[in-house]
């Protein structure tokens, strides 16, 4: 299990690290949506590219696991492949685009489609973990407004949106509330994805390696999207089926196919996608050969 | 109801190397439940200062000033105010107001400061306007910009808005027309009548006569005379 | 009136050896508004930090009379509690409105803030409330969904009472209130704060150093040099007839208007 063609340590990381990283998660699992600090190392990345997410998911990994890496909901983009890349090399272990494989899958701003189950970790990578950090600049003022549960300043932005844009126009993003006690930036994945946030078989770590905060929903978790009474959260999404399955009910990407203004809509995860075709479904641009989705 | 005793009163001017003024010395005389009393006196000999030791506005030296039950020389600042928002009423001779307030608002105030409801507190004031011959079109103006004589009545009016069982009167007749001054006499005769305790300052002979019962010379109390 | 609402009681705050304010002690009625005057550097900031729980005093006490607890030194109460006082039962009024407001938020989402703070959550009835104390502090209700930075000074500051305000507080902290505002502007502020005060009921405390201010504002007045109290008394009386020697000279330098 040793890589056998590098001078690493397993997964990059070396042991002491990984141990500082998972004290760190052991303590976010504890308190859900709680943001912990940890000293988050320089990787051989750039910021922004996921160094958080990367982090947690070497600390997360076994010899005997399977990666799954999706950006956007696709396994094929850079991000995704590098980030998978890496850790065949450093890690030595198996990868998959198959949700149903992996055990675990680091993703940047989606959930994928397919149900998780239980004993699947999802690591989320997070640019800004702090939530409140819209209105409130200052470090040390948000973490006394968690430590008090002082929350008024969140449905400040809720409302703010609705002033302007006559409905919560939040749409990525969007805060939640965890096990009923802290306010939490699921990181910029789509509100339609919120709702799976909520009561999942899987652990969710998410990795923020600039700021150097994780914080965790374990499973089954309660997590409610803010809102008002009279303007409740809504998932969103658009309103089609996928141009390539005809899945309907999952998050689409619109796909500009010309010049003349013509457009698709196809699934944002490329492997639910994938999935369909094989399973016999078709939709107007489905090619019958097993497709390179989008 | 307003009983002085022994009442000193010395000006200590800081900005002038400590110099100490006498003013008063050794005031003593009482007004009782009905009764109006002037302060009499030539100008300079402390009618004013006496007037502003009984309102709370200067603070005597030594001697006691009693007002409707309080001891004024002893009093917290809360139970001066208390004194003056039920008790005590005070008709200066400039009126001094918030600029901007309505002139029936400046009226009315002394009773909405006493919880009395907005519409009693207005109607009151609107009597008492019309009595002193304010014209309608200007309750709704701040007073900041009327005559001095209007300026007057309005400040009259908003001295008898409360029924206070002791009032203190600066030359309330001072700037009035016949007509208006035959008013506020009234105004001071039904105060009288019903048991209001009166402290004045009326430079105008027949009107202190009218109503006055007596006067104190306030001249005895100045310190200067005692040393001729 | 059983008690009082506020009783500072000996409060000291230095900054190393320097001296901010030293051994001030007053009561705060409740409806009473009260003025703290003096010169920049006499302390009167320094108190209003410490009195208004966003200083710790070096010695001395601040105990509030609380609606559900009764009196309690502010400094023992539990920091989740003193900040819901500060929430809801106090305002504090700062000087620089941009201090007091969110500039990147409009003037609805400032006035619900505190509302939102306690606990509302329907959009429309918080819009509703906002809108009225728009109305009640002068405000073009139109402007509910504009931010304050298109304000002037004045509506900044108004904007700012508002806010403070919504929750019906029962003590106001103000802080140079009227300071850098044009005379015209001061006067209506000035009508509006001493209408609302006595509307609401409201007890003040009022830092400022300008006389005419506390003269139409505080029936209380408390005169500060070089961090402690020289004079306090009825405001009238305190600056027709001042006592102390600072008192006579900040008296007599301003200009008869």
């Amino acid at each position: 299990m040793t890589p056998q063609d590098t001078e690493y340590n397993f997964a990059y990381l070396d042991e002491q690290t990984k141990r500082m990283i998972r004290r760190a998660l052991l303590k976010a699992v504890a308190i859900p949506g709680y943001q912990v600090p940890f000293a988050s190392r320089e990787m051989p990345m750039p910021y922004g590219w996921g160094t958080g997410g990367v982090q947690v998911t070497a600390a997360t990994l076994t010899p005997e696991d399977t990666l799954k890496v999706i950006d956007q909901g696709a396994d094929d983009t850079t991000n995704a492949v590098s980030i998978r890349k890496f850790f065949q090399k450093v890690a030595g272990i198996s990868v998959t685009e198959k949700t149903a494989e992996a055990t675990v899958i680091q993703t940047r701003h989606r959930i994928p489609e397919r149900d998780l189950e239980a004993g699947q970790i999802l690591v989320y990578q997070v640019p800004i973990p702090e939530p409140l950090r819209f209105l409130e600049p200052r470090e040390t003022e948000t973490r006394k407004m968690h430590a008090l549960a002082e929350y008024g300043l969140m449905h400040v932005k809720l409302y703010e949106d609705i002033a302007r844009h006559g409905h919560i126009a939040t749409a990525y993003a969007y805060p939640v509330l965890v096990e009923g006690r802290f306010v939490m930036d699921p990181s910029p994945i789509p509100k339609f994805d919120n709702p799976k946030l909520s009561n999942s078989p899987a652990l969710q770590l998410f990795g923020a390696g600039r700021e150097q905060r994780i914080h965790a929903i374990p499973p089954f978790t309660r997590v409610v999207s803010l809102d008002f009474e009279d303007h409740p959260f809504e998932r969103g999404g658009a309103d089609a089926d996928c141009a390539i399955c005809a899945a309907s009910g999952v998050y689409l990407d619109e796909v500009i196919v010309d010049d003349a203004g013509g457009r698709m809509f196809v699934c944002s995860d490329t492997d639910h996608c994938r999935e369909r075709l094989e399973a016999g479904h078709r939709g107007p641009m489905g090619a019958p050969a097993e497709g390179e989705a989008a | 109801m307003i009983e002085l005793a022994d009442v000193t009163k010395t000006f200590t001017l800081h900005q002038q190397g400590g110099q100490v003024l006498a003013v008063i010395r050794g005031a003593s005389f009482r007004v009782d439940p009905g009764e109006c009393v002037a302060l009499t006196g030539p100008s300079g000999s402390g009618k004013s200062t006496v007037m502003r030791m009984v309102y709370g506005n200067y603070l005597a030296q030594a001697g006691s000033i009693r007002v409707a039950g309080l001891e004024l020389t002893r009093a917290a600042p809360r139970e001066i105010s208390a004194l003056r928002r039920d008790r005590l009423g005070y008709v200066s001779q400039f009126l001094r107001v918030v600029p901007r307030v309505p002139t029936l608002e400046v009226v009315a105030e002394p009773l909405l400061s006493l919880g009395v409801a907005r519409g009693a507190a207005e109607a009151r004031a609107a009597d008492l306007l019309s009595r002193l011959n304010v014209p309608k079109a200007l309750w709704s103006l701040s007073p900041m910009t009327f005559s001095g004589g209007e300026q007057q009545r309005v400040n009259i009016a908003r001295g008898f808005a409360h029924e206070y069982p002791a009032l203190l009167l600066d030359e309330p007749t001072a700037s009035l027309d016949p007509v208006n001054r035959g008013v506020v006499l009234d105004l001071i005769a039904e105060a009288k009548a019903r048991g209001a305790a009166i402290l004045g300052i009326f430079h105008d002979a027949e009107a202190r006569a009218r109503v006055c019962d007596r006067s104190v010379d306030v001249g005895a109390f100045s310190p200067r005379s005692e040393a001729a | 009136m059983t008690a009082p609402l506020l009783s500072v009681e000996h409060v000291t705050r230095r900054y190393g050896p320097r001296i901010g304010c030293q051994d001030v002690s007053f009561e705060l009625w409740p409806g009473e508004v009260m003025g703290i005057v003096g010169e920049s550097g006499s302390g009167k900031s320094t108190l209003l930090s410490c009195i208004s729980g966003q200083g710790d005093p070096d010695e001395g006490r601040v105990v509030y009379d609380a609606r559900d607890l009764g009196p309690v030194d502010i400094r023992e109460m539990s920091e989740p509690r003193r900040r819901m006082l500060m929430r809801t039962d106090w305002a504090f009024v700062h000087q620089n409105p941009r201090d007091g407001l969110r500039m990147t938020v409009s003037a609805g989402a400032n006035v619900g803030e505190r509302l939102m703070a306690v606990g509302a959550r329907n959009y429309a009835n918080i819009r509703a409330q906002a809108t009225d104390w728009l109305g009640k502090v002068e405000i073009d209700e139109g402007r509910v969904d504009d931010r304050p930075a298109a304000f002037s000074g004045g509506m900044q500051q108004r904007l700012q009472i508002a806010r403070n305000l919504v929750t019906g507080p029962r003590l106001v902290f103000m802080d140079e209130p009227t300071g850098g505002l044009d005379v015209s502007v001061q006067a209506r502020l000035l009508d509006l704060i001493r209408g609302l005060v006595r509307e609401l009921g409201l007890s003040a405390v009022i830092v400022t150093h300008d006389l005419a201010v506390v003269r139409l504002l505080a029936d209380r007045l408390m005169v500060m040099k070089d961090g402690r109290r020289v004079e306090t008394g009825l405001t009238d009386q305190v600056l027709d007839d001042p006592q102390h020697p600072y008192t006579q000279l900040l008296v007599s330098s301003v200009l008869q208007a």
